[in-house]
């Protein structure tokens, strides 16, 4: 099963090599990672999609407790959660072409960014299956360039992922 | 007034009560050791940066207190890494200096540029790289702060010349505030009380004590706590000194060289109760039928631990001698019964023992040491067969006694080891128990040990072989002995040529007067030990065999 763990780190130098260094040691397997900062410009928040039995899981979120730059890690596959990936893309786009390519850009509620002689570039946002068909649709056109942010996620209603472990309001 | 960084860094020092380094210049630590030069910190110098880092670790082990160790950049702190690895494994406390090369040419290939924070990272529990002197006093506190608390472990610090020479008012950096560091100290009563209920239920129970129980300073709540409920104690080899040797509970070390009891006590009983312990593979053999039948109860302070190897039935996370102190708060005295019986009787039927012939057995040298000394030294191994014998033939009573690289298996850390360990306890009688291969892994500290008037008794057990892969050869790749025969030098001479004194003993009789001669010279002593050259380490379970499966 794929989990998406909120992962909230000190804003130190190296915390993610020392992150990245310990799934690769350990050998559990990311799907994807994405990372910023928060509100608090001292702490980054790092969502970490991994793929993994229960066990696995237990033992990865163990093992990243246990780096001193961790300070909270949340599962939130297991509430109710909104997650959001972006993705950038790169597509064929003959002028006679385009026509079309727009309007599936409407359908997916995609934006065209940039345009060039015979490419257009799109930017859509959602979650994994929204993005995979909007990749599906373009596909035979011929993607050129394709880049995507990694999920990020949040608990839905009142409820956060906070530095002080308070889950509720 | 204005400090410089390695005027902080030696205040610092002090502050934390560190009275000991371990270390080697260089150029990037030249300001570090002018400040040394003149202040109340004794240095050890070691020939080897490795040396540092296994004698730093010995010192921690034996007294308790972290050990310190100090290195230049590049090569001097690449030559720290398989000691702090090796104070990871065995979770030892130790914080680890570098010099680094000065800011600006950070990242440029500089000379003795090394990128020590990036290749320790995966074998310290934290590192840092100060970038800035401001940062230093802070970053000293929670390094000691880290390295000591929660379960243990090396931490490094990382220090460019130019943070350790440049200048700053300092401020008292004020208590350590670690938001993401906060280890567990007490257990959850409601597991403890579920525990108690088990315990309490079972009729075969077996206690499997390790490293934590050593490392919480827990051997009284074990003792009170095994006594209590009449349960046998088998000690992996970091636990042994956690439980007195001689006592009629203990059943000595189980696992891949354990006692064949204590691996029968733990393949029969119904409740296994792990303490302070991580299920390592040369404990467990098969993990499959690693005492199947059984409910595991499983005691630690690192919550990492519990259910990485085996599955638990009731985790304890927590201080071992906490834990212990409130399990016993909530049980009755047991009565002995069947299982008692079984032990003694298995104890009676399997005693650990060797053929005598006439030559000179490494078993035989053991237990004249332990007598020589009554059992009251402290005891550095390297490791290989010679390590097994001592775990199992010199009887450990007291906490911190016996001092060994356990998860790592550092060959070469014996000597350095036991260094440290005569540093921290000038007054007791320090032994290296080594190998023919192991002891020429770190020779050269027999320089430091000359040097600085140790008078530690170096056991060498010299059968001129890599023992114990010679061992699995003979075992298991059909008496190929590829490139196991060692041809040494004369240890005899090679001790006199480093200033301490030599003997050679060859046969049995020998050893007793010639150990009676080494403890009486305030000196260091090498004896070459020239033993029966094929003498195997048994019982032995063969590799991912069940542990009832025991050779010999």
């Amino acid at each position: 099963m794929r989990h998406t763990l909120a992962v909230l780190v000190e804003n130190n130098p190296g915390v993610l090599a020392r992150v990245a260094g310990l799934f690769s040691r350990r050998g559990f397997n990311i799907d994807s990672l994405a990372v910023g900062r928060t509100e608090n410009p001292a702490v980054s928040r790092m969502t970490i999609v991994v793929e993994g039995d229960d066990r696995t899981l237990e033992q990865v979120t163990k093992q990243l407790h246990k780096l001193i730059d961790v300070i909270k890690i949340q599962d939130v596959t297991v509430d109710e959660y909104v997650d959001r990936e972006l993705v950038l893309i790169k597509v064929n786009a003959e002028p006679s072409q385009r026509g079309e390519i727009v309007q599936i850009a409407d359908i997916f509620r995609a934006r065209i960014v940039d345009l060039g002689r015979r490419t257009l570039t799109l930017e859509c946002t959602g979650n994994e299956g929204k993005i995979r068909a909007f990749e599906e649709s373009l596909r035979p056109y011929g993607i050129k360039e394709l880049v995507r942010t990694g999920k990020i996620a949040m608990l839905r209603g009142s409820r956060y992922t906070g530095v002080n472990g308070k889950e509720d309001e | 007034m204005p400090k410089s960084g390695a005027q902080i860094f030696v205040e610092s020092l002090i502050e934390q009560g560190v009275d000991t380094i371990f270390g080697y210049p260089g150029g990037a630590v030249l300001p570090i050791y002018d400040a040394l030069y003149d202040a109340k910190i004794r240095h050890i110098l070691t020939r080897h940066e490795q040396g540092a880092a296994h004698a730093a670790d010995g010192y921690a082990r034996a007294s308790g207190r972290p050990g310190v160790c100090l290195a230049t950049s590049g090569p001097g702190a690449t030559n720290l890494v398989t000691g702090i690895t090796n104070a990871y494994m065995d979770s030892v406390p130790l914080v680890a200096f570098t010099g680094q090369v000065v800011t600006s040419q950070l990242g440029k290939d500089s000379f003795q540029e090394a990128d020590i924070t990036g290749i320790t990272l995966p074998v310290t529990k934290h590192n840092y790289l100060v970038k800035d002197v401001r940062d230093l006093a802070r970053i000293i506190r929670e390094a000691f702060y880290i390295a000591t608390t929660g379960r243990p472990g090396p931490v490094l610090v990382d220090i460019p010349r130019d943070v350790s020479a440049g200048l700053t008012e300092y401020e008292d950096p004020g208590p350590v505030n670690l938001p993401g560091y906060k280890p567990v100290m007490d257990p959850s009563p409601a597991r403890v009380e579920e525990a108690a209920r088990v315990i309490l239920a079972a009729e075969r129970p077996v206690i499997y004590a390790g490293g934590g129980v050593v490392n919480s300073g827990a051997h009284d709540e074990l003792r009170r706590f095994a006594e209590l409920i009449l349960a046998p104690v088998a000690t992996t080899l970091m636990g042994l000194s956690g439980f007195p040797g001689d006592h009629p509970l203990s059943l000595g070390m189980l696992g891949m060289h354990g006692s064949k009891y204590a691996n029968y006590a733990v393949c029969e009983c119904d409740l296994l109760i792990a303490v302070g312990v991580r299920f390592d593979d040369r404990v467990t053999g098969k993990l499959d039928s690693f005492a199947k039948n059984a409910k595991v109860i499983h005691i630690d302070i690192d919550p990492a631990e519990i259910g990485k190897n085996v599955r638990v039935d009731i985790p304890i996370v927590g201080d071992v001698k906490r834990s212990l102190t409130a399990l016993c708060e909530r049980l009755k005295a047991k009565l002995p019964g069947a299982w008692q019986e079984k032990i003694q009787m298995w104890k009676k039927e399997y005693p650990l023992t060797f053929e005598e012939n006439g030559r000179l057995k490494p078993q035989q040298v053991i237990r004249e040491i332990y007598k020589a000394t009554k059992g009251e030294a402290r005891i550095a191994t390297d490791v290989g067969q010679h390590q097994m014998w001592t775990a199992q033939y010199y009887t450990f009573t007291r906490p911190r006694s016996f001092i060994s690289s356990g998860g790592l298996g550092t060959m070469g850390f014996g000597l350095p080891a036991a260094i440290g360990v005569q540093v921290a306890c000038p007054d007791e009688v320090v032994f290296s128990i080594s190998g023919d291969g192991s002891i020429q892994m770190n020779i050269q500290e027999m320089a430091t040990a000359v040097n600085y008037d140790l008078p530690v008794k170096i056991a060498v057990m010299d059968n001129g072989y890599l023992g114990m892969v010679r061992q699995w050869q003979e075992l298991f790749y059909n008496r190929r002995y590829s490139y196991t025969e060692l041809r040494n030098p004369d240890f005899v001479k090679l001790a006199e040529a480093y200033g301490a004194v030599g003997m050679r003993v060859a046969r049995p009789e020998e050893v007793a007067p010639a150990l009676k001669e080494a403890l009486a010279v305030p000196r260091p002593v090498m004896i070459d030990f020239v033993i029966e050259r094929e003498e195997n380490v048994l019982p032995m379970v063969p590799p991912g065999e069940s542990l009832d499966k025991m050779l010999g």
